[in-house]
């Protein structure tokens, strides 16, 4: 317990007598640390654009004029039961009218064309959600196969948008797919790039310290005693810079949030301050386990007599 | 206590020593002198374990220092002072830090690293400097704080290399009469030097260094 409690003061000893060297080696973690929350924030702007496109890729069902809501509902719910669907949502004929009525309010010749008519001219339809992009070509094949379609041999089914939506939806997929696996090269590349730096830069401040080790070992310190500090002082490293890369986030995503959120379409401010404890958690641990692996690596060199 | 048989070191293109024989008794104080790269540092590296030889064994008591694991590496370190010609203190502590660092180090508690550092600061005349960092202090005053640092631990063996190689006279020779003053309470001593001067002063067994080789062996080394 001694022992543990010198190793302990000594580490942050260390960190305040070594000046300019500690904080040299926090700048570097500092460094590293907001790259990685940069990559977090710019996976949340990605997944949530991409949320959005998808969210707009849909297929629609329409049905003949007159065909009976209860073989509709019939087909609703089997297209339920699939698992690729996410949502199919039913709009009866009636209320077709009502939302197109809506939408050409001021479009007066069609609006006058409709009155004219006087009859619905519009069929019901369904509204098909898959939880993926890629999944939508299952449900038209589904569609085409299932028989609930054609009941009694006649077809209820006016069109299904899906081939006019097939080019969209797979261009999508492939742009989806392409982004999903940029953002991770991305990722792994540039965290790779500043842990080789953080660790080239601790393990400077250990080699300046290489005849300290030397003489530790001589007045005989056990090799724990001697690398304890210098561990505490990798922690201490990773917890400062954690404190620093928070703060430092503050204003830069307010400001983000201020003249950003109709470009990015999601506000930084509020998702940093939603995910705060998580993005700490993440950083205190990358920050804690880059200081004292580093710290670990470097010394074992020097400790090796 | 320490027995050097046979020893040789051979580096790439040098020989440091070669088939060096000795014995050092108990409580008695060793000066080993010669002109630098006579193999004195080499010698006493081997004691340590710091260095190992390319023939020939080193035994401290019944050790044969060169087969010990790190563990009793580190044991066997503890029974031994060392005293370097540059010091090797720690920068980034104070003179007590320093010594209390040596005390942590054999696992001393709190109560005997606060009662023991300033009664052997004391001993080396250095009360006054107990918060200062090396750099803030003389070589002279440097050199007594490693002995301080070297005899906290009450180790059965000191060992000063060239500890006067870069004081003045005054200075060497107050740290020659710490070291008398050590020996005399029953620490064998092993001193290197390349001062003649220092030898006549101390007036104990010599032993001469040359090439690698041991040339004298003297009682006194008047």
């Amino acid at each position: 317990m001694t022992t543990f409690k010198r190793i302990i003061k000594g580490g942050f000893l260390n960190f305040k007598r070594s000046g300019i060297i500690s904080w040299a080696a926090v700048l570097v973690v500092t460094i590293t640390l907001s790259v990685i929350t940069t990559i977090i924030l710019l996976q949340a702007v990605l997944h949530f654009s991409l949320n959005q496109i998808k969210d707009k890729v849909d297929v629609t069902i329409y049905f003949t004029i007159g065909a009976s809501e209860e073989k509709i509902m019939t087909l609703k719910s089997s297209l339920e039961k699939l698992p690729e669907v996410a949502t199919v949502s039913y709009t009866s004929a009636e209320e077709a009218l009502r939302i197109f009525r809506e939408r050409h309010q001021s479009d007066y010749p069609t609006i006058q064309a409709l009155d004219e008519i006087g009859d619905n001219p519009l069929g019901a339809y369904l509204n098909i959600k898959a939880k993926e992009v890629s999944q939508y070509e299952d449900i038209a094949n589904f569609m085409k196969s299932d028989n609930s379609l054609t009941p009694g041999g006649e077809s209820i089914v006016d069109k299904v948008n899906y081939h006019q939506n097939k080019l969209v939806i797979d261009r999508l997929n492939n742009i989806i797919g392409g982004a999903q696996r940029l953002g991770f090269i991305l990722t792994l590349l540039s965290v790779i790039i500043t842990v080789i730096v953080t660790f080239n830069t601790i393990r400077l401040t250990i080699f300046i310290a290489k005849e300290e080790i030397g003489v530790m070992r001589l007045v005989g310190a056990s090799k724990m005693h001697v690398r304890g500090p210098f561990m505490i002082e990798g922690v201490i490293y990773g917890v400062v810079a954690t404190m620093i890369t928070l703060v430092l986030f503050l204003p830069v995503t307010a400001w983000l949030g201020r003249s950003m959120t109709n470009f990015l379409g999601i506000n930084m401010y509020d998702y940093y301050l939603s995910s705060f404890f998580q993005i700490f958690a993440i950083l205190l641990l990358s920050g804690i386990i880059l200081g004292v692996i580093s710290s670990w690596l470097a010394i074992r060199k020097y400790l090796k007599k | 206590m320490i027995y050097f048989n046979n020893v040789s070191k051979n580096y790439k293109d040098a020989v440091a020593l070669d088939g060096v024989t000795f014995t050092v008794e108990p409580g008695e104080f060793l000066s080993i002198v010669g002109h630098s790269g006579a193999g004195k540092t080499t010698l006493v590296k081997m004691i340590l374990a710091d260095e190992f030889p390319s023939g020939g064994t080193v035994f401290f008591e019944s050790i044969n220092v060169h087969r010990l694991k790190n563990k009793e590496l580190t044991d066997l370190r503890r029974r031994i002072g060392v005293v370097f010609q540059d010091y090797k203190l720690l920068p980034n502590k104070t003179a007590f830090e320093n010594i209390a660092f040596a005390m942590e180090a054999v696992g001393k508690t709190e109560e005997e690293i606060m009662s023991d550092v300033p009664h052997v600061l004391e001993l080396v005349d250095l009360s006054e400097k107990l918060h200062h960092f090396p750099h803030q202090m003389s070589g002279g005053e440097q050199q007594r704080l490693a002995i301080a640092r070297a005899i906290i631990n009450q180790p059965e063996l000191i060992i000063a290399d060239e500890p006067t190689g870069s004081l003045d006279p005054v200075n060497t020779y107050e740290i020659v009469q710490i070291l008398k003053k050590i020996n005399d309470l029953g620490t064998t001593v092993i001193l290197t030097t390349h001062n003649r001067g220092v030898i006549e002063s101390v007036d104990k067994r010599v032993i001469t260094l040359e090439n690698g080789k041991v040339v004298r062996d003297t009682k006194h080394g008047k």
